[in-house]
């Protein structure tokens, strides 16, 4: 179903085409969303183009998540959504990272509403991202151990009560 | 959910220099609305730094929802944003749906967008109860809560169920509404004008409430957006963002409705801006009513997809074997990703779904506006002092559930 390649009517496709050769790999149109895969070296590039472009300006970084393909690799596909309120459009940025080496530069100096975002990814799904300001666990507790989003993570987790509870428990007669 | 690195600092203050005191504030403090805690550092009862702590709710429902079918996470996006359980149906329905391009009947689209704009009536008005009280106005909370019991009266009448309705489902609707629903919205419309003059005249020109709201926690329209605020928050700043008019979904364009800005983006101006809000969705629900033909399909025809009618399963079948292959292995979508974001009270809600062909979801991740604008709390609460953080809280209107998911 995905086309690939095809002509796409979202101006961002030209706009960053004709600024550099190599900042889209692939262009794909699914359901009338563009999506626009973009080589890990040049995201934070590519970002900045997007957000300060005249005729593009995505002003807002709305979402960024994270799929994990496993056991495909390059297994993590990152997804960042934005939306430009000036132009009433909006584009997807796919980045595509390997299981052996997950490390992706931060957005926040791009947007700084990347922060929370990226400290999710990295909470749930175990991204690392080089340049991130603050990038600890921000939904599970810090001893928690694995990143449960990846599909290698058991739905019913490791472990079938906390440790904390195992700790009462054992101080117990 | 990790400890926060605040320590404490010797500060300059005008009478020398001072040490600063580290205030746990939560995760049971009845202001935080549900369990969040915050390390506020704090000179004399100046907050110099803040860093929000969460994720004590946190019950994996983006992984729970990748070991069920597509229909059955309805029922867990309901748990998310209680105060809000139709438009996380609907946000989650309209990205399967996406994924699958199946078009939903009128109808069905007009009944959604009814139960939607109730709801944002109804979160609206436990925003302003618990905001209220938080800030020391007892009453109002308790004529906010009497009008939102009516609305759930009307969601108990139609769906069955009070709060986790899961009314909306993938390709319409669950229950065609009962006979008479249509009058008791129509009883609704008409108390409700005079009930939200009664809240403004408790509160609007009441020197209290202004002293409280007026000129606290004001954020500039470049850091809202920067910092990926929407919703209130982002149109109390001046910028007019709102899904329904510049993504509509759901038959939206066919509606006439203005949607309220205001420049002064502290917390009376979003108190304001939320009010007008209640009063534009009465306009939206009062042509909903219009627009709902008495008689028509609730659901689009999609074998295989939509379940079949209880008189058409039990008479034919093919209807027989499409509701039990739906029940018991789903189906499946064409692989790929589908994004849609609508307008929750809160802000912008998303739903992203990504198949790979099988009859479970590969990935269902929800951007939830209360997560996201809360990042911009210790934006507005540095510089303030400690009791204008709890209107700070209140203003951002963030659901715990919504936060931590």
């Amino acid at each position: 179903m995905t086309e690939k390649g095809s002509q796409s009517s979202n101006p961002a496709v030209e706009v960053l085409r004709a600024w550099s050769a190599n900042a889209i790999e692939e262009v794909i149109e699914f359901r009338g969303e563009t999506t626009l895969v973009v080589p890990r070296k040049v995201l934070v590039a590519v970002a900045e183009r997007c957000k300060n472009d005249e005729k593009l300006q995505f002003n807002l970084l709305t979402d960024a998540t994270c799929v994990d393909r496993f056991p495909l690799e390059p297994r993590f596909e990152l997804q960042y959504h934005l939306v430009s309120i000036p132009k009433k459009n909006k584009l997807r940025l796919r980045v595509r990272v390997s299981g052996d080496d997950p490390v992706v530069d931060s957005l926040v100096p791009v947007w700084p509403g990347a922060n929370w975002l990226e400290r999710e990814i990295f909470d749930l799904m175990g991204i690392r991202f080089a340049g991130h300001p603050d990038l600890r666990r921000i939904l599970l507790p810090e001893d928690w151990e694995g990143h449960p989003l990846r599909r290698d993570f058991p739905v019913e987790g490791y472990r079938d009560i906390p440790a904390i509870a195992t700790r009462y428990t054992r101080s117990r007669p | 959910m990790s400890t926060a690195p605040v320590s404490t600092t010797t500060v300059e203050t005008a009478i020398g220099s001072a040490k600063t005191m580290v205030l746990n504030m939560g995760p049971q403090h009845p202001s935080t609305h549900g369990v969040l805690r915050i390390l506020l550092e704090l000179d004399g009862e100046t907050v110099v730094k803040a860093v929000p702590d969460l994720g004590y709710l946190h019950t994996g429902i983006e992984k729970s929802c990748e070991d069920k079918t597509y229909s059955q996470a309805i029922t867990l996006t309901d748990r998310m944003d209680y105060l809000n359980p139709l438009g996380n149906n609907l946000v989650y329905c309209l990205a399967v749906e996406k994924l699958l391009g199946l078009e939903v009947p009128k109808r069905a689209q007009y009944i959604r967008v009814l139960m939607v704009e109730l709801q944002r009536i109804s979160s609206h008005l436990v925003w302003l109860g618990t905001h209220a009280i938080d800030l020391g106005a007892m009453s109002v909370f308790l004529y906010c809560f009497r009008e939102r019991e009516e609305i759930l009266k009307i969601f108990e009448f139609v769906a069955g169920q009070r709060m986790m309705t899961s009314y909306i489902r993938i390709g319409g609707l669950a229950l065609e509404p009962p006979t008479g629903w249509v009058q008791r919205v129509e009883k609704f419309l008409a108390m409700m004008p005079s009930r939200i003059d009664e809240y403004e005249n408790l509160l609007t020109g009441n020197r209290i409430w202004m002293g409280r709201t007026k000129g606290i926690g004001v954020i500039s329209a470049e850091d809202a957006v920067a910092l990926s605020m929407t919703g209130p928050t982002l149109r109390a700043a001046g910028l007019l963002y709102d899904n329904r008019k510049m993504f509509p979904y759901s038959s939206y364009e066919e509606f006439d409705f203005e949607v309220p800005t205001r420049t002064d983006s502290d917390c009376f101006g979003r108190y304001m801006l939320r009010v007008a809000e209640m009063r534009e969705s009465l306009k939206i629900i009062k042509q909903a009513l219009g627009k709902i033909t008495p008689e028509g399909p609730i659901r689009s025809e999609a074998p295989g997809i939509v379940p079949p009618g209880r008189e058409k399963m039990k008479t034919e079948m093919e209807a027989l074997i499409y509701h039990f292959k739906i029940f018991t292995e789903g189906f499946a979508p064409p692989p790929g990703e589908a994004f849609v974001t609508v307008e929750s009270p809160r802000g912008e809600l998303g739903c992203f779904v990504a198949s790979d062909g099988s009859p479970k979801p590969l990935r269902v991740h929800f951007r939830s506006p209360s997560y996201i604008n809360l990042q911009a709390l210790p934006k507005l609460i540095e510089g303030q002092i400690l009791s204008d953080v709890i209107a700070c809280i209140g203003t951002i209107d963030i659901v715990l559930g919504d936060v931590d998911r």
